[in-house]
């Protein structure tokens, strides 16, 4: 009798089977668990856009090829041309170690590099107001006929760009599945009110309001999602983390990932999609019932 | 309470009631008769605003029931116990939180020892545990009488509420309509047991309608 009086009986008014109940668990299961990844997409795509914008920031490169009796020559006019080129904040010619590990991703750690013609490499940093690069290019060819401007904008930006167009792609991602997860939900309540019609004309006959009725079924509708999505954040995270990590690979895929608090994120999800249901089956449920007498 | 002011109801392009003009005083107990058929049910989904008129007025304790909302047929359906000839269940629920449904959904307290006590007074208190579909129709009939009192309503409504029982539960069951009415509710019951009517004649002061012809008429002094 005792049951009769539970504080958790409205969460037991509408029925508990039932597969709209089940199909509600797994839709937000299966959601939480690709938005999870739409978000570590986001995510890597916004920290590769912030390295790649950061490289970018103001630096430039001068390639020096010449032969090895005038490359000490050629580096030395280049700098010195540099330090007379308004808007331009500092430059330096990069060491051998330096160039060695720029090239170390590519060739491996054992690149002979007493074997191969390198090039010297010279860093610029511009001012804010920036450099005339054509006039720059034009007295480089003049002082150093070795020297190349490398200005990095040409190759670098449209990769930033790709960078931010993924991070988009990744938020939108998650907000069409976030849309989905709705639409699914409400077919699902809806299902589950058309199958609990007996459910509500109880309740309807013994003075229940729409508001109490629709409180019933979004709650669990709420809980259900909410179960389901908990388990699709810890899935979703688990399939992140063993992922192989960005320093063994070294590419843009297996740098997706979380990094320190970040971890936090897919749990996030998981209120998310439960607001989601919320407001899915609330709609749905006050929708059918206004067609009830 | 109740109040019936020439109103009709009509479904399918067809006339089920016509011309109904009563008011179901405070305290009254009135039974319907009629054939099969004739809108008995009818009748009563539109004292408990399930239905609404199609012309004429019905009035819910002096509130014209076209003018209520949704919430207020709600909220005025908290005054009126209903005893449905099907009795409907939440089937998933035990015998006790279906009966004290009524309590639930008002917010209001339900004390365990009352609860006990409506059981026992319709003899359901063995199976306060039990789950409705294994009752058999006349504990079902008892249990939807429990629940129809349980918030101890102005007004009962019962659709062929011995339907399902035999004479004896029937005879228990109108002591409990009649100690209700003593209580001061309003009784109407919609029944087809003359035998039932001339029980509760013996008991208290009743008044009998009849549906016929798609109007209610008071039936003559045979019964």
């Amino acid at each position: 009798m005792s049951e009769a009086f539970s504080e958790h009986f409205h969460d037991r008014i509408v029925p508990p089977s039932g597969a709209p109940a089940w199909l509600t668990s797994f839709t937000a299961g299966a959601m939480t668990f690709l938005a999870v990844f739409a978000l570590a997409l986001s995510l890597a795509a916004d920290r590769l856009a912030t390295r790649w914008a950061d490289a970018l920031d103001r630096t430039a490169t001068i390639r020096i090829s010449a032969p090895e009796d005038q490359m000490a020559l050629q580096t030395k006019a280049v700098l010195a041309l540099l330090k007379t080129t308004p808007g331009i904040a500092s430059s330096r010619a990069m060491t051998p170690d330096e160039t060695k590990a720029l090239l170390e991703p590519w060739f491996g750690p054992d690149l002979p590099l007493t074997d191969l013609p390198l090039p010297q490499l010279v860093e610029l940093t511009e001012t804010a107001q920036g450099y005339d690069s054509e006039g720059l290019k034009q007295r480089l060819a003049a002082e150093a006929p070795g020297a190349v401007l490398d200005d990095h904008l040409r190759w670098r930006r449209p990769l930033a760009q790709a960078a931010g167009t993924l991070r988009v792609l990744g938020l939108t991602a998650i907000v069409l599945i976030g849309l989905a997860m709705a639409a699914m939900i409400t077919l699902a309540a809806s299902a589950a009110l058309a199958a609990n019609a007996q459910v509500i004309k109880v309740l309807r006959l013994v003075g229940a309001t729409d508001s109490y009725i629709a409180r019933a079924f979004t709650r669990r509708f709420t809980m259900r999602a909410g179960t389901g999505a908990a388990v699709g954040a810890v899935a979703g995270a688990l399939g992140v983390f063993l992922l192989p990590a960005e320093d063994s690979a070294g590419g843009f895929l297996t740098g997706l990932g979380f990094t320190g608090a970040g971890w936090l994120l897919p749990l996030a999800l998981i209120p998310l999609a439960a607001l989601v249901a919320f407001a899915a089956t609330r709609l749905a449920a006050f929708r059918t019932l206004k067609g009830l007498t | 309470m109740i109040a019936f002011e020439n109103a009709a109801y009509s479904y399918g392009g067809g006339e089920l009631l016509s011309e109904i003009s009563l008011r179901l005083a405070p305290g009254s107990f009135h039974f319907l008769t009629g054939p099969s058929g004739s809108g008995k049910s009818t009748f009563l989904k539109l004292c408990y605003g399930e239905l609404l008129p199609t012309a004429g007025r019905v009035t819910l304790f002096d509130r014209e029931v076209r003018g209520l909302n949704r919430d207020a047929v709600a909220l005025t359906r908290r005054r009126i116990g209903v005893v449905h000839q099907d009795c409907q269940f939440l089937d998933h629920l035990p015998v006790a939180s279906n009966v004290a449904l009524p309590l639930l959904v008002s917010g209001r307290p339900t004390p365990s020892r009352d609860l006990a006590d409506l059981l026992s007074w319709v003899g359901l208190g063995q199976l306060a545990g039990a789950l409705p579909p294994s009752l058999s129709g006349g504990e079902r009939q008892r249990a939807a009488l429990a629940r129809a009192v349980i918030t101890g309503p102005d007004v009962i409504l019962a659709d062929e509420p011995t339907g399902n029982l035999d004479w004896e539960m029937s005879l228990r069951l109108l002591t409990l309509l009649v100690e209700l009415n003593r209580m001061g509710k309003t009784i109407l019951v919609a029944t087809h047991d003359l035998n039932l009517i001339r029980q509760a004649k013996s008991q208290v002061s009743t008044r009998v309608l009849r549906i016929s012809k798609r109007r209610i008429q008071l039936a003559g002094a045979d019964l």
